[in-house]
């Protein structure tokens, strides 16, 4: 018979192991996956790919429209999802209490977070891109807010929720209207988690492909107009990975590598952020 | 000296006993459930009272009724009345915010908000008055040195309030309340999160205070109350079942249960 500190420590011993293996089976492929993109992705790296637009097959380019075009639309996206999911989310943190109303935006915003962005693309189509009969940066735009705000919504209300009654109580017992326990107190203490949630939306945007195939379509050409199709990194790599020709494959391998560079990026700037933010309390 | 205070009751009567706050027949209900039952007592102007009683007894509930902190709970509801001053407080017509400024508050937990040890205490201050600059400059030296805490934070007003101890973020909290200049302090157990130094600091500096505020404190711990408090209220289950000056309850309590509960013998 065992005695107990020997058994604690035996058990000990193999969930380690087995947490780590699994650990090790999630990073592998993270790493694989890395170390490919970093592989192919990086030779065709080149200055040209910064400065040239999207080329004919055959001839030399780069990927600027399509640069331009991603960010241009991740920005307006942004713009206008972040405002409508962090005013959504503290109605649903600070007022959601009473009535039907919360609980029940607070489940349609659950669907909406897992709905299949292809869908939010035909949506997209359905309503705006058939009317207007053209595709455009706006609709991409569109697609993509539509996208950010249930994930702004739910990271806001979470965030508000973690900041303790105690601080709205405390400026309540001073005699502040509501609107400014909000604004000056939860939504600052809350402010690092919200930065944080609009930060992961931006990143979950960049790599979306199926919203702006229907949308924003793809330009060949050097478009700073958002009425008009516009190149973008997601649809250009889908177009250009399922060609026959090299350097369009290569064009794609670096685009590959600079979406997952930024939203890698934008991940770890957000988690450092929050960490910050949770230390100094 | 304030042991002294409590023996010879005559000195504290030196200052004319005015009741600041009435309570009468107050009922306040969880939902369904009754917290406080048929409370009637009177908190005299610029003295310590105390309540006292165990956990669920109904004191943090009597406290909040005074700036009607339940309002923020849609279930919570109160009958009967509180006078301040002659106007009830109850009244619907009362005006919340102006209340509140009258009754400042300070809870359990240190709770300084998000932003700079001076705004901490400007931002209560800006609710009420437009003041120059100089003037919030005064205001939050007056605070802080009241509170007792000006020495050792007026090299950094503008770090955040967080970056305080424990026992100094309470204290933060009742200069932020007093800013205002409320006329009532409430104390939610103001101590029972802190260090003895700190509550010693604490409890020194609601004996300097009584002589501009009227304080109400709610504490867990009864030679808290012995030492600080001019009158003491003992609660249990919703009922107020004693109530006197701290001496008399104390020494020569006029209710079994009271006694039962001071001398440790509850339960």
């Amino acid at each position: 018979m065992l005695n107990l500190y020997t058994r604690r420590r035996i058990v000990n011993a193999i969930g380690l192991v087995i947490s780590m293996l699994a650990m090790a089976f999630g990073l592998f492929w993270l790493c694989w996956i890395l170390w490919t993109l970093l592989e192919h992705g990086l030779p065709a790296l080149t200055p040209l790919v910064f400065s040239q637009m999207t080329p004919p097959p055959g001839s030399s380019g780069g990927l600027l429209n399509a640069i331009v075009g991603s960010l241009a639309m991740t920005l307006v996206g942004t713009l206008i999802g972040t405002p409508i999911g962090i005013l959504a989310g503290t109605y649903l943190a600070e007022f959601g209490q009473r009535g039907w109303l919360a609980p029940i935006t607070r489940f349609i915003n659950d669907v909406l977070l897992s709905a299949p962005s292809i869908v939010i693309g035909l949506f997209v189509y359905e309503i705006y891109v058939i009317r207007v009969k053209h595709f455009s940066g706006w609709a991409g735009a569109l697609a993509l807010s539509i996208i950010v705000i249930p994930i702004v919504i739910r990271t806001t209300e979470n965030m508000l929720r973690l900041v303790p009654t105690t601080l709205r109580e405390a400026a309540a017992a001073l005699g502040a209207p509501q609107w400014k326990i909000i604004n000056f107190i939860t939504l600052r203490a809350a402010r690092a988690g919200i930065i944080t949630g609009v930060m992961l939306a931006i990143a979950r945007i960049s790599g979306e492909t199926a919203p702006l195939l229907f949308t924003a379509l793809n330009n060949q050409f050097w478009s700073s107009d958002m009425d008009q199709p516009m190149a973008n990194l997601p649809v250009v790599i889908f177009q250009f990975a399922m060609s026959p020709y090299e350097d369009w494959q290569k064009l794609a391998w670096a685009g590959a590598l600079l979406i997952t560079l930024s939203v890698l990026t934008l991940n770890i700037l957000a988690r450092v952020l929050f960490r910050q933010k949770s230390a100094s309390h | 000296m304030n042991a002294e205070n409590i023996a010879n009751p005559q000195i504290i009567t030196q200052k004319t006993i005015v009741p600041k706050i009435i309570v009468r027949d107050l009922n306040f209900y969880y939902g369904d459930f009754c917290a406080l039952k048929d409370i009637n007592l009177s908190i005299a102007e610029k003295m310590v009272t105390a309540f006292i009683g165990p956990s669920g007894c109904g004191k943090s509930t009597l406290l909040r009724t005074f700036n009607r902190m339940y309002q923020l709970y849609p279930k919570q509801k109160a009958t009967g009345e509180i006078l301040m001053d002659g106007a009830n407080i109850l009244d619907k017509a009362q005006d919340l915010n102006m209340l509140r400024a009258k009754i400042g508050m300070v809870f359990q937990k240190p709770t300084p908000f998000p932003m700079s040890i001076y705004d901490n205490i400007a931002f209560g201050v800006k609710l009420y008055e437009s003041l120059s600059k100089n003037d919030m400059d005064e205001r939050v030296e007056w605070a802080l040195r009241k509170a007792a805490l000006w020495t050792e934070a007026k090299d950094k007003l503008k770090q955040s309030g967080t970056s305080l101890s424990g026992g100094q973020q309470q204290r933060l909290c009742i200069a932020r309340a007093i800013a205002v200049k409320p006329q009532v302090l409430l104390l939610d157990e103001p101590t029972s999160a802190l260090d003895p130094i700190s509550t010693a600091h604490i409890e020194k500096l609601i004996d300097e205070l009584k002589e501009d505020f009227t304080i109400v404190i709610v504490t867990h711990n009864m030679q808290q109350a012995a030492r600080v408090s001019d009158y003491t209220a003992y609660m249990y289950l919703g009922d107020l079942i004693e109530f006197g000056d701290t001496s008399m309850v104390f020494t020569n309590p006029k209710r079994k249960e009271t006694e039962d509960y001071i001398t440790g013998r509850f339960g």
